[in-house]
């Protein structure tokens, strides 16, 4: 029954840095193409160009959906265009098979001078809809986008949340058999976000859906496999979780880790034994650091963070009736965590500093180190207890 | 090729004329003035001509119409093909967020400009008409092929915007040099000039393939019989067969305009 509606097959693509070089290749491209010579047999970099989607293969079938994911600049969005069919691949094969629904510039088409009800009629038009069909689902459109007066508003009066509202209730009103969505989803309030989970739910049974998404929440929750693009390159695709351990596994912990400090503290380092919980759940944390003052009462805490980044627990020094003085100059602090209860996988450390008050910060360094846990619990929760 | 380029020309219709209709729309609200814009252009270019023969500072000869009546015609069909060959560029320019994120009948914007073209076009035309008669120039039984005249010259004018298109997305030096081009090439086309007698410039009035197509028109306009109606349907065959080539051009350009617009 589910049938192969999204086949790719090695396709990779160029892009240039420079715009002038990029306009006068656009203007080879244009001769070449009219003189009936394929632009594709032109294998070879030119000057200043570079892989912006290199080899990428996959199949998708119907019910399927797949998380695209990767840093910024990993070639998501050009893999996405292309799969719409608005730029060519320079090499390699596309095949699609279905109505293409895509869910990238919501909102496109709109103008600003005339009202949103105005506007759903052009854009549903661009969309692919005709008249006919517009008139049949105008008022579920409206009432999805649910903006009340404001739909009688002209556009350039919105807000860029009521703007991608507006863009959402039509281009989810397609039925697509393939449906392109790029990070998308994670704007608009809470209620509106809901909404449209629960639309992409519906869609999921009958289409093949790619999504693209920073939200790895989002990925695990919809997606039934991933791929991870690395500098251009496909890195991994497969399973969700599994793609998921392994792009937060390689991103440097260096680059998701950020302070917060208060003046003349510096933070130096942090140590913890073991790295891997195995056995006992026990850790030996020590941290080192610097003051420009004595203080004394501090008060010391770990939140500890899932995967996702999400804190989903936290150790607090003064919980065990521990209070820190804190000396001018060089400070070691040894700390035992004795019951840390948590699933199998991957954590991080938070390391906060706070006076007794506990209201301002005099260090937050945030996810400064990862630790494991294999103690064997598995459970819907990473904190078990 | 073929096949699918007029089995997206139908399925872009309705898209086309729902974008004809928001661009008509927002065209008019946010003005004062209206429907005056549609010929306060034409209207100065006749004043300054008028202005231009009375004072004595350019002599031009003798035409069979009133010469305000002559100039005001001209210049107002001359704005319906000036108007035709800016189209393509200018929508498709506009379209151009659209165009890099969302797939659709690229047909539709090339379209949605004629349709443009032609709305304006008529506010013109029905202008025109009430200056004709105040002027007491009544038209015949020609008026009928107006409707010939008028699509001809937007369907010259699309040729031509449409051939400069893929170009003038890449380089923006097409769009600005177009109105100095247009302005060069409405002198040699009895716009406010009548036919020339001299020899060298009667020779490029005559091939200029613009001037059967706007003498045709203004004759059926104002009564009088056609001389160049052969001329008028050559250049209209060949028009036709342009506007397929420079159609396929359009088609296979946009892939490669829209990869260098937003790469």
């Amino acid at each position: 029954m589910a049938e192969t509606l999204i086949k790719v097959e090695n396709v990779s693509k160029k892009f240039c840095r420079n715009l002038k070089r990029s306009l006068w290749y656009g203007m080879k491209d244009l001769g070449s193409e009219l003189l009936g010579r394929s632009v594709c047999n032109d294998k070879d970099l030119r000057r200043d160009e570079f892989w912006a989607v290199e080899n990428v293969s996959f199949e998708l079938k119907r019910g399927e959906c797949l998380g695209l994911i990767g840093r910024n600049g990993a070639g998501k969005t050009t893999l996405l265009r292309m799969l719409n069919g608005l730029i060519k691949p320079d090499r390699g094969r596309i095949e699609m098979h279905g109505r293409v629904g895509a869910l990238i510039a919501l909102g496109a088409g709109f103008n600003p001078i005339l009202t949103g009800r105005e506007n759903i009629y052009v854009n549903a038009s661009v969309l692919g809809l005709s008249t006919k069909e517009i008139d049949k689902i105008f008022d579920k459109i409206v009432e999805f986008a649910d903006l009340g007066e404001f739909i009688d508003m002209p556009v350039q009066s919105y807000s860029s949340g009521m703007t991608v509202r507006l863009g959402f209730s039509i281009a989810s009103r397609l039925n697509p058999d393939i449906l392109l969505i790029d990070e998308v989803l994670s704007v608009g309030d809470r209620p509106f976000r809901v909404k449209c989970y629960n639309l992409v739910a519906e869609l999921r049974e009958k289409t093949s859906m790619i999504l693209v998404s920073h939200n790895m929440g989002e990925i695990l929750r919809v997606c039934t496999s991933v791929m991870l693009l690395h500098q251009n390159k496909m890195l991994f695709f497969g399973d969700t979780q599994e793609g998921i351990d392994f792009y937060n596994s390689f991103s440097d912990l260096k680059e998701q880790s950020f302070s917060v400090t208060s003046e003349g503290f510096i933070f130096r380092n942090i140590q913890i034994d073991p790295q891997k919980l195995t056995g006992d759940p026990k850790m030996k944390i020590s941290v080192v650091f610097e003051s420009p003052t004595k203080i004394h009462d501090c008060i010391i805490r770990f939140p500890i963070l899932d995967e996702l980044g999400t804190v989903i627990a936290e150790w607090r020094s003064s919980n065990h009736n521990l209070f820190y003085t804190i000396q001018r100059g060089h400070n070691t602090i040894n700390v035992e965590i004795n019951n840390l209860n948590l699933r199998n996988g991957s954590y991080f450390l938070t390391f906060v500093l706070s006076p007794i008050d506990g209201l301002r910060y005099l260090i937050n360094v945030h996810q400064v180190i990862a630790f494991k846990v294999a103690m064997g619990q598995i459970g819907l929760s990473a904190c078990q207890f | 090729m073929l096949k699918a380029m007029f089995r997206d020309l139908i399925a872009g219709r309705e898209l086309a004329w729902q974008l004809a209709v928001r661009d008509i729309r927002a065209q008019y609200r946010q003005t004062v003035l209206g429907l005056i814009w549609a010929f306060i252009l034409p209207l100065a270019n006749t004043l300054t001509w008028i202005f231009l023969s009375r004072s004595g500072i350019v002599s031009i000869s003798d035409t069979e119409l009133p010469y305000p009546v002559y100039v005001f015609t001209g210049t107002m069909i001359w704005a319906i093909f000036m108007d035709a060959v800016n189209a393509p560029l200018q929508k498709t320019l506009a379209a151009k967020q659209m165009l890099a994120k969302i797939n659709f009948q690229r047909e539709a914007i090339v379209v949605s400009g004629i349709y443009q073209t032609l709305f304006n076009g008529a506010i013109k035309i029905m202008i025109l008409i009430g200056t004709l008669l105040f002027f007491g120039i009544y038209p015949d039984w020609g008026l009928i092929c107006l409707p010939m005249g008028i699509i001809s010259l937007i369907l010259a004018g699309t040729s031509l915007g449409l051939l400069l298109t893929p170009v003038g997305m890449l380089y923006t030096d097409i769009g600005k040099s177009l109105p100095l081009l247009m302005q060069f090439l409405m002198y040699l086309t009895p716009v406010v000039f009548p036919m020339p007698t001299s020899t060298l410039t009667a020779v490029i009035y005559k091939f200029n393939p613009l001037t059967p197509l706007i003498l045709s028109t203004r004759n059926w306009l104002t009564g009088f019989t056609p001389v160049y109606l052969s001329y008028f349907f050559i250049v209209n065959a060949l028009v036709i067969a342009l506007l397929l080539v420079v159609w396929v051009l359009y088609r296979a350009a946009m892939p490669i305009l829209i990869e260098r617009l937003s790469a």
